[in-house]
């Protein structure tokens, strides 16, 4: 009686009467009002991609730059405006408003909830992100930093004091920075306490702890790591602040002040957001992998114990940024080993993916592929990772090109690549049609290809000494045709971004139509039509299993009975 | 396996889940705790490394009255959520007012000891480290308690005029998990400056 509660595909738009087709204006403002999880899941999603493709022009003109020894393509000035910028947004203004998109939009869905635990927060959120990605590139028109030159912070991502302080950044650019991470880590912080509630508060009938699909359960551990590690960065934000407005000593080293305070602070926020930024990564690979292997996934809880685990360990770990600032051999001891300790859980969970795909019948549509290649990228960028870890190597590569090749191993292979196989597989959802198939192999292929150009040859610069952050280099070091090859597998990756966002307008109006359940999937968001209506299901889901959608399709042989 | 009934809606199992006010406080709480970790770090990291005075020893006077106030509030609004569980309107109203007026008294202390601080000790956010951090950790807190007033004045407002009823006791319990942590800041704060730091 319960499974039968779940209506699949029917039954959603019977006797509603549809209005008259509303205006544009009427639409633009449904759209800027809305407290819809669904909406403002896809607005985050569209921000995202918007400033996506702002940072992806800013690495291009970077490598650009680099193409030939003594270029003059960009001024030193404007090389530290791009790269400082590119990180910025990546992280705040791409990574995690394409995380709160799709978390926004599915992990509602999944608990078998209508919307967020507070709708109303959510889109305070929302805006006030949008608001710090505007406010963070109005510095362009409006700021002026180093050196007296106008235009945009040049401080690099982490703003390490007192390069940050007044003195050193006289002008209003380093006041956006400032001002805009301090917002977006407000709409962070609101996001992830509606995550939490939502995902403890509003599970439909029948969903205990043990039964929430691994998406959730990610999601619950990434808002936690915000909460304890993105307020860290909201304070140093103020601290700043107050040094820079009120005439405060926090970073001030002439007045007895630490610069070392300063990425103290800065890396307790910064190496846990690694993680905030993957978690989602390994959230949807949990969906994916097990549903076109055709397999329950492997390990339910040894999944959610290891990602709980990777959330508590990462928060001992920030001081690995840290190694040639000069600690101590008892520091240096303890952050090599807590660095290595991450490998324990990531390493339980990669077994677990394959291990689910092992004797499965695998499917290769795109959002498999993508997946694959995410689990051969994110090894060996755990395997580079590793290797930084120790901090007697780490002495020698710091600050090198390897570190740069390392974490873009990380977000682009990694997290960059799930995200696409997430576009994939939850695009036929969020708009009812089907992303052109043709087009997402050509995607895929010129993306693998591009990236494994780009950040494979990135290492051997590194290991030749290559430091990261310079705006030119000279002929005889033999870095040219390494850099050169880096290029050419930027652009064949901005190609293939190019592809996919045109595929995302083109199959919006010209895909197939997907119906509620193209992948023949198994976790709630896929037992409403597609799009969903506002209110998500017409009868609240009642659940037995983790996959309350195979119990459904095959009642001779339920989930629940087993689990 | 085919002979295996979907048996769950048979056995009904009251379905319960935590309140969502509860779970949300507890999760800003986790939030707030994390950036005043920052701040108290900041403060014992910087003490004794002014390169000029004042220092906390020369100027800082133990605000014990005002902290016996600020934390007896935490009793006092303890009681008014016992009240309005048990729909006692009057008294919830009473209770609801002494903890303002204690909250009140206690930022009226942080005033005071402000002015002190920089009248007559001319000691100012700029002077030094320990100005800068001083400044910053107990105007941390001193802002929460402002919030925290504000939050309970409108209760108030709307509790005499008839707008909040026993049926909000669960919305007055979760602006009271609020008070109590911002009490229990107070304890670590005052720990730390007054107790450690001078």
């Amino acid at each position: 009686m319960g499974g039968e509660s779940i209506p699949v595909g029917r039954g959603i738009e019977v006797g509603v009467e549809r209005p008259a087709r509303p205006t544009y204006l009427e639409v633009v403002h449904s759209w800027i009002v809305t407290v819809d999880h669904k909406k403002l899941g896809i607005l985050y999603i569209c921000n995202g991609l918007i400033f996506l493709l702002v940072a992806g022009v800013e690495a291009m003109m970077m490598r650009i730059q680099l193409f030939f020894p003594n270029n003059t393509f960009l001024s030193p000035f404007t090389y530290n405006r791009m790269f400082t910028m590119h990180g910025t947004t990546m992280v705040f203004l791409v990574g995690m408003p394409l995380l709160f998109g799709f978390g926004n939009y599915l992990v509602p869905l999944m608990i078998g909830a209508r919307d967020m635990a507070f709708p109303r927060l959510n889109a305070f959120s929302f805006w006030i992100s949008a608001f710090a990605g505007l406010l963070l590139y109005y510095s362009f028109i409006g700021g002026v930093g180093l050196s007296g030159t106008g235009s945009a912070p040049d401080v690099a991502w982490f703003a390490y004091a007192p390069l940050s302080e007044r003195a050193f950044s006289p002008g209003h650019t380093v006041d956006y920075w400032t001002v805009s991470l301090l917002l977006s880590g407000i709409g962070s912080i609101g996001t992830a306490i509606n995550i939490l509630a939502t995902v403890f508060c509003m599970r439909c009938k029948g969903m205990t702890l043990g039964k929430i699909p691994l998406l959730p359960w990610l999601y619950a551990t990434l808002s936690f790591l915000i909460l304890v590690a993105v307020s860290p960065l909201t304070a140093c934000q103020m601290m700043l602040m107050v040094d820079r407005y009120l005439g405060g000593h926090f970073f001030d080293t002439q007045a007895g002040g630490s610069a070392i305070l300063w990425a103290h602070f800065f890396w307790i926020f910064g190496h846990p957001e690694v993680y905030v930024l993957v978690l989602p990564a390994f959230a949807a690979a949990n969906e994916i992998i097990p549903v076109f292997s055709r397999k329950a996934i492997f390990g339910y809880p040894a999944m959610v114990a290891a990602s709980v685990g990777i959330g508590f360990i990462s928060l001992g770990v920030w001081a690995h940024h840290m190694f040639t600032i000069g600690m101590t051999s008892f520091g240096n001891a303890f952050f090599t080993l807590s660095t290595m300790l991450v490998s324990i859980p990531t390493g339980i969970k990669t077994f677990n993916w394959l291990a689910t795909m092992w004797g499965g019948k695998i499917r290769f549509e795109l959002p498999m592929l993508f997946s694959i290649a995410f689990l051969f990228q994110w090894v060996i960028a755990g395997l580079t990772g590793i290797m930084l870890s120790v901090s007697a190597w780490n002495w020698q590569l710091h600050n090198s090109y390897f570190v740069v090749a390392h974490f873009h191993y990380v977000l682009v292979g990694a997290i960059v690549f799930m995200i696409f196989a997430s576009f994939y597989y939850w695009y036929p959802k969020m708009t009812g049609r089907m992303l052109d198939d043709r087009l997402g192999k050509l995607h895929f292929w010129l993306m693998v290809i591009g990236f494994h150009m780009t950040f494979d040859v990135m290492h051997f610069p590194g290991l030749l000494g290559m430091p990261r952050q310079i705006y030119t280099y000279e002929p005889d070091r033999g870095w040219t045709l390494l850099n050169q090859i880096v290029t050419v597998g930027a652009l064949i990756q901005a190609v293939a971004i190019l592809i996919f966002v045109y595929n995302l307008v083109h199959s919006f109006f010209r895909g197939e139509e997907a119906g509620p359940d193209p992948w023949d999937a198994w976790t709630l968001e896929w037992a409403t039509s597609s799009p969903p209506p506002a209110y998500n299901f017409a009868i609240d889901p009642e659940v037995a299993s983790r996959r309350p959608l195979w119990d459904l399709k095959h009642p001779e042989d339920p989930d629940s009975a087993f689990e | 396996m085919a002979t295996i009934p979907l048996e769950h809606s048979n056995r009904e199992v009251p379905w319960r889940l935590p309140t969502r006010g509860m779970v949300a406080m507890t999760c800003l709480i986790t939030a707030e705790s994390s950036i005043f970790t920052i701040f108290v770090v900041a403060y014992l990291y910087y003490l004794g490394r002014d390169v000029q005075g004042p220092t906390p020893r020369q100027v800082l006077e133990v605000p014990i009255f005002y902290t016996v106030c600020l934390l007896s509030s935490s009793f006092f609004i303890w009681l008014a959520e016992h009240a309005i569980e048990h729909s006692k309107m009057t008294a919830f109203c009473l209770w609801w007012s002494i903890t303002i007026l204690l909250g009140l008294t206690f930022l009226f202390g942080t005033g005071m000891e402000w002015y002190k601080l920089i009248v007559h000790d001319h000691l100012t956010i700029r002077t030094n480290l320990f100005g800068t951090t001083y400044y910053s950790l107990v105007g941390l807190h001193a802002s929460h308690v402002v919030v925290g007033l504000l939050l309970m004045c409108f209760t108030l407002i709307f509790a005499v005029s008839g707008g909040v009823g026993p049926q909000h006791a669960y919305r007055i319990k979760t602006l009271a998990l609020y008070w109590h942590f911002v009490d229990a800041v107070w304890v670590v704060v005052f720990t730390v400056v007054y107790v450690v730091g001078r």
